[in-house]
């Protein structure tokens, strides 16, 4: 058993170059989002603000929590939990689009 | 019935191990501080029985209070309270940890061959949280309850009641977190900690429901905490996502709510659906029936469940074509649960069937979880639902599928490893006598309410038309008898501990990893660690093994 332990524990080392250059993408982003929010585009303004925070997310969870460097069942692990999340949105928005269609 | 399996060692001269995990250390900061996924288990059962039997004092005054049409036992706001209390306590405190947390935690290592969980201190953590959990809630309900229902339904919860909607909201929060760690830790413990040999598909088939449910657990559990904190959220400062007049929602709630609180029976149901794999199969000396189908059977139930949350809206003002697609969707999870119930008759079929206790409990499952999960197809079924949902149709559909379904696999799990978690038997007499007890109240029970449903007696009233009268007695009678056969297992249950037979290694002749060594077990489960070459439920191999021992001591 802890022969096996001591194999999975191997960790990629991130170089602090990357870690650097993701820190600084967050803060552009940051400033994008602060940028955007001062913008009008109607209805556009909350799709624009959530889609620059999933891009930080996708990096925050790909490099800082060394997603991007971990294992196959890791990565299936993440992908369940944005998964059970699309059917959530999903089936949920499929209530909301055809409310207003009434019978069929 | 005089036909039995079990074999048990010479009484004259068996003796429980000295050394086991229960005599392994003393005191009460030996069991608070514990590690050991047996003892948090033995925590847990203390903790959900106590829970249990609140809920069902509850469930008590409900069924007295519906003696008589009027509202006269107590006020119907009192009433209203009473039920969500049930509601919440059962479900969050006693049914969502029953099995997985009790039966799960102690015996998921021992069938893995493993010694412990992967992560011990979390397990002890979850317990932790369970109880702050409870006592949060009961402090709620002494300080004047909550009168929801146990679904928090929006705006009733933001907008018109005046009661502890906040204290058990986050109590319910905190419990979430307790069943988060239980199913994640069950989940790392599956993957990294099977003993050599141990396949995905040697893995008895408790485990794999235990996967299963660990997996809902995991992805659905956050979902209702957040539902939860947004209700908190309402009441307290009005962010107004579920409020029409700030652009919000109300029926939003329900769809985060019913997302988790849908699959939220299947991870209720699925452990209960693993212990009675286990003890179809050892009472009739069977391999289980198409064992590769019931483990994905269970996988499927468990990912079918996140696509069906909105046939609990139907008449709430959900669109009507996403009715036509959730009711058709429902009806994908009969296939994974018809897949158990007739895998399990096959494991009958040719087996040498023996009566034993957990065999009769798991009887009353199969044949009352048939009847709620049919049942479920009426409601599934958009049509019929109009008429039957909110009715006592519905009460009855989930009293079959939770109380005689899980509770009945409960009870069947927890006298099948009783020998193995104690060393020693319960009588087998009265507690069959309590089983055949428990089966006949619990029909008398809900049958009726059945009946009343289709005659269109809504739930959630402390009075209704004395036309009903009648059936409603009958379910009141009934709950006493239900009464009696959920206290005489304590009674001799706890007997037992000191007067019940030796039970030794493996009374049952089970094939189990658990059942090949000492009982109650050692702290660390085993002395080294068993090395799998068999398939799961493999008689014949167990047959092999004791031809050796009595070949190597002579």
């Amino acid at each position: 058993m802890s022969e096996q332990h001591e194999q999975e524990h191997e960790h990629h080392i991130v170089s602090p170059k990357i870690y650097v250059t993701i820190f600084f993408a967050l803060l552009v982003l940051t400033t994008a989002t602060v940028a955007a929010s001062f913008v009008e585009m109607g209805v556009f303004n909350p799709i624009v603000a959530l889609a620059i925070a999933v891009v930080k997310a996708v990096l925050v969870v790909l490099f800082f929590m060394h997603v991007k460097y971990s294992t196959k069942l890791t990565k299936l692990t993440v992908g369940a939990g944005i998964f059970t999340f699309l059917v959530l949105i999903s089936l949920t928005l499929a209530d909301y689009f055809t409310r207003a269609w009434g019978r069929w | 019935m005089s036909s039995t399996i079990v074999s048990l060692p010479d009484q004259s001269t068996a003796r429980i191990p000295k050394v086991n995990f229960l005599t392994k250390e003393n005191g009460l900061l030996s069991w608070l501080l514990t590690g050991d996924h047996k003892r948090i288990a033995i925590l847990y059962l203390i903790s959900i029985s106590f829970f249990f039997f609140i809920g069902g004092a509850l469930a008590g005054l409900i069924r007295l209070e519906l003696l008589t049409p009027q509202s006269d036992l107590m006020a119907t706001d009192t009433y209203n309270k009473v039920f969500s209390m049930h509601g919440i306590i059962m479900i969050f405190f006693f049914l969502v940890p029953s099995v997985p947390a009790t039966l799960g935690n102690f015996f998921i290592p021992m069938m893995l061959g493993a010694k412990d969980l992967a992560l011990p201190k979390v397990n002890l953590l979850s317990w932790y949280l369970y109880v702050a959990a409870g006592m949060l809630a009961l402090y709620a309900m002494i300080t004047g309850g909550v009168d929801t229902g146990w679904t928090f339904t929006t705006p009733l919860s933001t907008h018109y009641v005046n009661t502890n909607v906040i204290t058990t909201g986050l109590a319910i929060f905190i419990a979430g977190f307790s069943s988060i760690f239980t199913g994640l830790n069950f989940i790392v413990t599956i993957h990294k900690m099977r003993a050599p040999g141990m396949t995905w598909f040697r893995m008895p088939l408790f485990v794999w429901a235990h996967y299963a449910a660990s997996i809902l657990m995991v992805l659905g559990t956050p979902v209702l905490a957040i539902a939860l904190v947004l209700v908190v959220l309402e009441r307290t400062v009005g962010i107004g996502v579920f409020d029409p007049a700030k652009g919000g929602d109300p029926l939003l709630f329900q769809h985060l709510f019913w997302f988790y609180s849908h699959p939220a029976v299947y991870i209720m149901i699925l452990p209960g659906m693993g212990v009675i794999n286990e003890v179809i199969s050892t009472f009739s000396r069977k391999r289980v029936f198409g064992y590769t189908a019931v483990a994905f059977s269970s996988v499927a139930i468990a990912v079918f469940g996140f696509f069906v949350w909105a046939h609990h809206m139907f008449i709430m003002g959900v669109s009507n074509y996403a009715v036509l697609v959730f009711s058709l969707l429902t009806m994908l999870v009969a296939v994974p649960s018809a897949i158990k119930i007739f895998n399990w008759a096959f494991t009958l079929y040719k087996g040498s069937i023996t009566f034993e206790t957990p065999m009769l409990y798991s009887f009353g499952f199969m044949g009352l979880f048939t009847i709620g999960g049919l049942t479920g197809v009426f409601l599934g079924t958009s049509g019929t639902d109009i008429h039957l949902t909110e009715t006592y149709f519905i009460v009855a559909h989930f009293h079959f599928v939770m109380v005689g379904g899980m509770l009945m696999a409960f009870l069947a799990g927890l006298h099948f490893w009783w020998p193995k978690m104690t060393g020693r038997m319960y009588p087998e007499k009265i507690s069959q006598l309590a089983a055949v007890v428990t089966f006949i109240g619990f029909n008398f029970t809900f049958f009726p309410q059945f009946i009343l449903g289709t005659l269109g007696m809504p739930r959630r009233y402390a009075s209704y038309p004395p036309e009903f009268q009648v059936l409603n007695v009958f379910s009141t009678a009934g709950a006493t008898i239900l009464g009696v056969g959920y206290l005489l297992p304590v009674l001799y249950l706890t007997w037992s501990l000191k007067y019940g037979e030796i039970a030794g290694n493996n009374p049952w002749q089970a094939t189990g990893l658990e059942w090949q060594t000492q009982s109650p077990p050692l702290t660390e489960n085993f002395t080294e660690i068993p090395i799998m070459d068999h398939e799961a439920y493999d008689y014949e191999w167990l047959e092999r093994q004791k031809e050796k021992e009595v070949t190597s001591v002579g």
